[in-house]
């Protein structure tokens, strides 16, 4: 072969520098906004209802402030749960079977940025709702604004963690899309039912409070409310915690399961 | 490091438990040529190319694509390829055109968008949400994604699969658009006819070794023989084999013309790739010449 092949020169020699990651990142969660808006049911489910339940349950119990404020942290956490961990679970159960999650794989976006911009999203919903609840429960229904700020902020991010990582964590159990409703509501309402969310948790069976003190919702409704609202009485180490708990093993969960592909060698 | 060659593999193997899906495959594929693995389903080629693509880990052998190790997942390998999947989803929620743009943002140095869409014969559907393409618009959508980022190889894995005529036409029409811009293309199959009408080189695979490899032409007439076939005036069938079918038609035509015989269907043909194939993949491996 002569030394003077052209051909042998190949186009790759020009610049292929990656795309910067927050660059891809950023993109991905735009990406991932644009979708949500386009899938009404899943706006809905995850978006809509909690404050659907809060508009409700306002109705119901105008006037009543006591309720009111059992119900304003109890939908404030029940809000977080829901647009984490149902929703990270739904999603990614079902861009996995799609295979969708594969062929993102295929390309040169990294991990990290595709999974930051999924969970950014969902981080978006969460303080979106959080916000809401909050303003509704100030301006509608006459609560006191938040006492403890930073206490509120410091719960939110905590509670976002622990159920976002359970929320993926879940995901694996799920055998497939058509079943992930089963499994994730499996979890969902009996959870929101026991820790608090329509009730004030300490008049609940003593059974059942056993139960929900292990698990992290009522913890994390225990802090909000605490950050919500004026003379509660909440251990607010003995919640957070918990919550860290929680985070820690569905972090782990979370990543020693994950799988790109629903076929399973 | 042989500059040449897109991706070199040699005495490739997986395991799945007590399972051997790959055993021992070895090839080659040119940089600018169109490489078939061609075989019936649970063969190994997808196994093949999954470990190539960096889905799956090798159990051993040598695997290299365009000088890089696949099986440590290198960034900048995943720069280079572009990987159309046997079946993957798309968001159903964005359309054509949002979707080829979103995957150029993934790439360093993106094709244009238009120019993709267009190659790929998607300006019609450019406005369409995904979910509401038909099923060979959506193979079509699957080139121009796998396309887009430039890659200097492309891997298609079952390109056609459960597809209608028409559609078919259409992803072979994706797929010699590929050759014309000169990519390397990594080609899995079960249909014979696409090996032939796509590849330049095609190996024939069967549980998880390859049994032959070569152009199809020479694949088929690797063997060496002609086959010359008619019908007499009685109209029974007659086929023979040769070496030289020269001497055999100038026989046989003559012997007719002298009894003052028409011959009916008289023709020559080589083994097709069609028959090297069944030969070689039916149940025990005879004949493989």
């Amino acid at each position: 072969m002569s030394d003077h092949a052209i051909d042998g020169v190949r186009p790759a020699d020009r610049s292929r520098e990656a795309v910067p990651w927050r660059r891809a990142a950023w993109r991905q969660y735009r990406l991932e906004r644009r979708m949500f808006w386009r899938n009404p049911s899943a706006a809905f489910f995850n978006f809509l209802l909690p404050l659907l339940f809060l508009a409700l349950f306002g109705a119901i119990f105008s006037g009543d402030r006591d309720t009111l404020q059992v119900i304003v942290p109890g939908i404030a956490g029940m809000a977080v749960m829901s647009t984490t961990f149902s929703a990270l679970a739904m999603n990614l159960t079902y861009l996995r079977e799609a295979g969708i999650l594969k062929r993102v794989r295929g390309t040169p976006l990294p991990t990290s940025a595709y999974l930051a911009g999924i969970a950014g999203s969902a981080i978006t919903n969460t303080a979106v709702q959080v916000g809401l609840i909050t303003v509704a429960g100030t301006m509608v229904f006459g609560l006191d604004p938040p006492r403890d700020w930073p206490a509120l902020v410091l719960f939110v991010v905590v509670g976002v963690w622990c159920f976002a990582a359970l929320g993926v964590a879940l995901s694996h159990a799920i055998p497939n899309f058509d079943s992930a409703p089963a499994y994730v509501n499996a979890a969902f309402l009996p959870v929101i039912f026991i820790s608090g969310v329509f009730y004030d948790a300490d008049d609940a069976p003593r059974f059942l409070r056993d139960v929900a003190e292990v698990l992290p919702l009522k913890h994390l409704i225990d802090g909000l409310s605490g950050a919500m609202v004026a003379g509660a009485d909440v251990d607010h180490l003995l919640a957070l915690a918990v919550l860290a708990l929680w985070g820690c093993a569905g972090t782990l969960l979370a990543i020693r399961g994950f799988s790109w592909d629903a076929r399973r060698a | 490091m042989n500059g040449h060659a897109a991706i070199e593999v040699e005495g490739l193997r997986k395991r799945y438990g007590e399972r051997e899906a790959v055993r021992g495959i070895s090839f080659t594929v040119r940089r600018g040529e169109v490489f078939g693995l061609l075989g019936p389903n649970g063969a190994g080629k997808t196994t093949t190319v999954e470990i190539l693509e960096g889905y799956r880990e090798r159990s051993d052998g040598r695997v290299s694509v365009l000088g890089m190790d696949p099986g440590t997942r290198p960034a900048a390998l995943r720069r280079r390829v572009g990987i159309v999947l046997q079946s993957s989803g798309l968001y159903r929620h964005l359309t054509v055109r949002e979707a080829v743009e979103h995957w150029a943002g993934l790439y360093p140095a993106p094709r244009d968008v238009d120019e993709t869409i267009a190659l790929t014969g998607l300006e019609e559907a450019a406005g369409v949400r995904t979910r509401a393409l038909s099923g060979g618009q959506q193979r079509r959508l699957d080139f121009a994604l796998a396309l887009i980022g430039d890659p200097e190889l492309v891997f298609l894995d079952e390109p056609t699969t459960g597809f209608d005529p028409a559609a078919r036409r259409q992803a072979w029409d994706a797929v010699r658009s590929l050759q014309e811009l000169g990519k390397t293309v990594l080609l899995t199959t079960h249909y014979l006819d696409e090996a032939q009408a796509l590849a330049d080189r095609v190996a024939i695979v069967k549980d998880g070794a390859i049994l032959a490899e070569g152009a199809p032409g020479d694949l088929g007439a690797g063997a060496q023989r002609f086959r010359v076939s008619w019908r007499g005036e009685d109209g029974e069938a007659h086929v023979r084999e040769t070496a030289d079918p020269t001497a055999l038609l100038h026989e046989i035509t003559g012997a007719a013309l002298a009894r003052g015989e028409r011959l009916h269907d008289l023709g020559v043909s080589r083994p097709s790739l069609e028959e090297v194939y069944l030969e070689l993949t039916a149940g025990d491996a005879t004949a493989a010449a």
